[in-house]
């Protein structure tokens, strides 16, 4: 079971009071964060890793006329608030003013709902449970001669910040993902992932299922030769890019600093593309606030193929004269503000249609180790990877060895002929970005490498 | 903290482990960071806690805390049986251990000048004078100074009669100016990129570094790469320099050679590697003058330490020789499945997370070409690029694209025009087949890569390559549509 480090609403209020109490010749912000989280790791259709961890952290931010100073601890206890609230205060001491700096966030209560992206199942999970899952899974591997690999973790966070202009919010959520990569000892493999608030909502087997299919269907690949092709990106796809397009670009600071692809008011995808951030929807995987407490707006980034809004912090939204939207990381940072719970408008096509009058093109699952290669030109270079298959007069043909792409993604999204009718919640593998979203078939994109068969050895 | 340890390893014992560890750590860490002439961050963490990990009947639990206390420690270690209990639900043969001894021993990072000693402004002082270099040059839009610091304290206990205890401390520090335009955004970095230079040491690495005599010269380049013409596509001659050759060093050779990946262990997450086991002492990897040890006693590295996080005393060990496979990355679990002892390079980045195969320092051997202006004299047409901006490989670890920040064109044994936005491509062993020179030991550089990510749940670590600039033949440069 993932228990809680302990403490409840009226103790999470005292702690947060006392600290701020402590600081009593700064402006104070007090953030806790608690986590308690376990992971079920198997490989080799064996379990191989399997862990289990409580913390809970409190960060301090003094601010005296432009001046910050920054302490965080692990130690809850009075010394231990004493302490870290000392060693902010020596920061702040000799720190320089910075006027771009960050002030704290006004006073602003969340109204979310408090359950939200909460579920006590999740929270109840116990490691039992989760290598039942793992069971399951490595069965459905068993069941095609399939070797699988995989994680099932389950996690409980609360999020509470405080600052002494009357800032107090805190939202707590759960979190179940499973995910599975099979293998069949010759190249092929297949991937799926679930993930979500309520662990209920995981099919184990099937997530099996559908990775020792797609792996089945790998064996014997092979190669293709890079050049452009039409394809269609699956959901796993499709959210490891809308991941990267956020590190690129969806915040005001990139926007400011000039790295962003993000022309505001510019047509810079097609009119068939929207994609907003929304972290109170309960359809992703919510959070109610930010790191500086400020409670999430949705965000309407990319209508109609128009790139419409960025998300803010506190800092950039005081140097742009607007409200911050709620997307702040824990101030001062050099990163900005960041969009994490993204979403994609659905279209009308089933996947299965989407494939209907392509005459030659590639079928891509999923990417991996996908990396930023100009976040001006939002170009990303990585690696397709368990399930690339080609298509040939409209269907699958043959599975592919893995390719490499590098593509500019606005310029990819500028030629989507199709957009699946159902979207799926996907997690990213790095980061905590989640993104739901609906497969994709695009005109045109760009492979310049294969690990082709030479190059297996 | 003696008392805690011995109650957690009696704990995990009479519940029924087989072998039971626990580490004790204490991590404290300062960053600072000026931007555009103010102080964007300064900011100092303190985490500490405790990690219990257990075998029971041939199966891993593991279970972490942050609270110090008697109560707290008997519920982890009775959490990580439970776990490994569970663990027993899907199972095969049985975890065994290497018979690697049990060591009674403490160790320190040498260090002149304990940089947590330094004062603040001392420091910020050195930062706001490179800031200030780089502000001078017209064009450059955005600057950045940053420096970074850590001290980790641990402890690790077993039920073998392991007592260890350590004192890590680490070091880094960098610059960076950027320059863009309407259509264009342009980066350069000293000494590299991804926060500077890193080491295991004190103050001393940082003052050696001389940010801001080297600022006013990035900050031209940064601004002379917006009117660059765009790096030539084709197949060229490839010379990288030191410290992007440290992390195609890191990529290609450094991941492959861990052996949970060569196992399968990673699969659902970075991947395997291409470096399976019949390759070893059988593959020729690269050409015959590359030669890599996996050093964790190199002076300075970020892999250096006394003991791994199983207690396995630090060891230097050949990876690659004469361009041969012939070592991994092991650990007591995964060592006796190539019959041998673990080499200690198992890794956690703090107390809540499990050991895991790391990196320690994986360097490549200097040759003998000379000076970098030696190898450029000696190369009639090519391609010189330096300072890592992205990078992406398979899950194999075989094809590979990397992107430098800044690429001069030699023409006649000179380096002649600046290019923009150089990216090379290649497969592994085809790449290091191709290296035909490599420089001499005045340009080799033990560089420390401070956020190397693996493992679920996710840990970042500090692992060092340490390379001199090389030359390739016939590589792909230039990928992709501009």
């Amino acid at each position: 079971m993932v228990e809680p480090v302990g403490l409840d609403p009226a103790g999470l209020d005292a702690l947060l009071s006392h600290a701020l109490s402590l600081a009593t010749d700064a402006e104070a912000e007090a953030i806790f964060t608690e986590r308690s989280a376990a992971l079920t790791r198997f490989a080799n259709s064996r379990i191989h890793q399997n862990v289990a961890e409580r913390d809970a952290t409190l960060r301090i931010r003094l601010v005296r006329d432009a001046r910050t100073g920054v302490a965080s601890t692990n130690r809850l206890d009075d010394e231990g608030l004493r302490e870290v609230v000392a060693r902010a205060s020596a920061t702040l001491a000799l720190a320089t003013p910075n006027p771009d700096g960050a002030p704290l966030a006004e006073a602003r209560p969340s109204t979310a709902d408090p359950g939200l992206g909460f579920v006590a199942a999740t929270a109840r999970a116990d490691p039992e449970l989760r290598a039942l899952g793992a069971r399951a899974v490595i069965a459905a591997g068993d069941a095609a001669h399939l070797e699988a690999s995989g994680a099932f973790s389950t996690e409980t966070a609360t999020l509470a910040v405080a600052n002494s202009r009357g800032m107090r919010n805190t939202h707590s959520v759960t979190q179940a993902k499973l995910l599975t990569v099979m293998m069949d000892g010759n190249g092929g493999s297949g991937y799926a992932q679930a993930t979500g608030p309520d662990i209920r909502s995981i099919d184990a087997a099937a997530v099996g299922e559908e990775a020792a299919g797609k792996a089945s269907r790998s064996h014997d690949a092979v190669d293709l030769e890079p050049g452009e092709y039409p394809v269609i990106l699956e959901e796993y796809a499709v959210a490891t890019i809308l991941e990267y397009l956020s590190w690129m670009g969806f915040s005001a600071l990139a926007v400011e600093e000039g790295r962003s692809f993000m022309d505001l008011g510019q047509q810079i995808m097609g009119p068939n593309v929207s994609i907003w951030d929304d972290g109170l929807d309960p359809t992703g995987l919510p959070t109610a606030i930010d790191f500086e407490g400020v409670p999430k707006q949705r965000v309407d980034l990319i209508s109609n193929g128009v790139a419409q809004a960025v998300v803010h912090d506190t800092a950039t939204a005081a140097r742009a004269g607007v409200e911050s939207t709620g997307h702040g990381l824990p101030a001062p940072n050099a990163f900005g503000p960041m969009a994490w719970n993204l979403f994609m408008s659905p279209g009308s096509s089933a996947k299965e249609v989407m494939l209907s009058g392509i005459e030659r093109g590639v079928w891509v699952t999923r990417f991996h180790y996908v990396n930023i290669v100009h976040p001006r030109r939002g170009i990303l270079t990585g690696m397709t990877k368990d399930g690339t298959f080609l298509i040939e007069d409209g269907r699958i043909t043959r599975p592919i060895r893995n390719l490499r792409f590098s593509q500019s993604i606005p310029e990819a999204f500028s030629t989507i002929e199709a957009i699946g009718s159902d979207t799926q919640l996907v997690a990213a593998e790095y980061s905590g970005i989640n993104a739901r979203v609906p497969a994709l078939r695009l005109a045109k994109f760009s492979f310049t490498g294969a690990t082709g068969a030479e190059a297996q050895g | 903290m003696q008392e805690l340890s011995d109650l957690a390893l009696d704990v995990a014992r009479s519940e029924g482990a087989g072998y039971a560890d626990v580490r004790f750590v204490e991590q404290a860490t300062e960053s600072l960071t000026v931007k555009n002439g103010n102080l964007a961050e300064a900011s100092s963490n303190r985490s500490e806690g405790f990690g219990v990990r257990v075998l029971l009947d041939g199966a891993w639990g593991f279970a972490g805390s942050s609270r110090l206390e008697r109560a707290e420690v008997e519920r982890t270690a009775r959490e990580a049986v439970a776990i490994a209990r569970a663990s027993g639900l899907a199972t095969r043969e049985p975890i065994v251990l290497d018979d690697s001894p049990p060591a009674e021993a403490i160790y320190r990072t040498p260090y002149r000048e304990d940089p947590f000693a330094v004062p603040l402004d001392e420091k910020l002082r050195m930062l706001f004078e490179a800031d200030e270099v780089m502000a001078k040059v017209p064009g450059v839009t955005l600057r950045t100074s940053s420096m970074a610091f850590g001290r980790e304290h641990k402890t690790f206990a077993s039920t073998e009669g392991a007592r260890i205890e350590q004192e890590i401390l680490d070091s880094g520090a960098g610059i960076e100016a950027m320059a863009f335009n309407e259509s264009e955004v342009q980066r350069r970095s000293y000494p590299q990129s991804a926060g500077g230079q890193h080491v295991t040491g004190g103050f001393e690495a940082i003052r050696e570094l001389q940010l801001a005599d080297n600022a006013q010269r990035i900050a031209e380049e940064a601004v002379a790469l917006l009117d660059a013409p765009q790096c030539p596509s084709g197949q060229m001659t490839l010379i990288v320099d030191s410290p992007q050759l440290a992390l195609q060093v890191h990529e290609s050779c450094g991941h492959p050679i861990e052996l949970d990946r060569v196992l399968g262990m990673e699969a659902s997450f970075a991947g395997t590697s291409f470096l399976t086991l019949d390759k070893l002492d059988h593959l020729q990897y690269g050409s015959e003058i590359v030669n890599m040890e996996a050093d964790a006693t190199a002076p300075g590295g970020l892999g250096t330490f006394g003991f791994d996080d199983e207690g396995v005393a630090a060891q230097k060990v050949p990876i690659v020789t004469a361009g041969r496979l012939v070592g991994y990355l092991t650990s007591r679990e995964t060592a006796p499945i190539i019959g041998r002892r673990s080499m200690g390079s198992s890794r956690a980045s703090g107390w809540n997370v499990i050991p895991l195969i790391r990196m320690t320092n994986v360097n490549l051997r200097p040759g003998d070409a000379g000076t970098l202006e030696d190898l450029i004299a000696d190369t009639k047409d090519g391609l010189f690029v330096s300072t890592n901006h992205s990078w992406s490989i398979d899950d194999r670890r075989l094809n590979f694209q990397f992107g430098t920040e800044v690429g001069w064109l030699i023409k006649n044994g000179r380096r002649t025009k600046m290019v923009k936005n150089p990216t090379y491509t290649g497969i592994t062993p085809q790449f290091w087949g191709s290296c035909d020179a490599i420089c001499g030991p005045s340009e080799w550089t033990l560089w420390g890569v401070p956020n190397c990510g693996k493992g679920e749940p996710m840990q970042t670590h500090g692992v060092g390559h340490g390379a001199a600039p090389a030359r390739f033949r016939g590589v792909e440069v230039g990928v992709g549509r501009w």
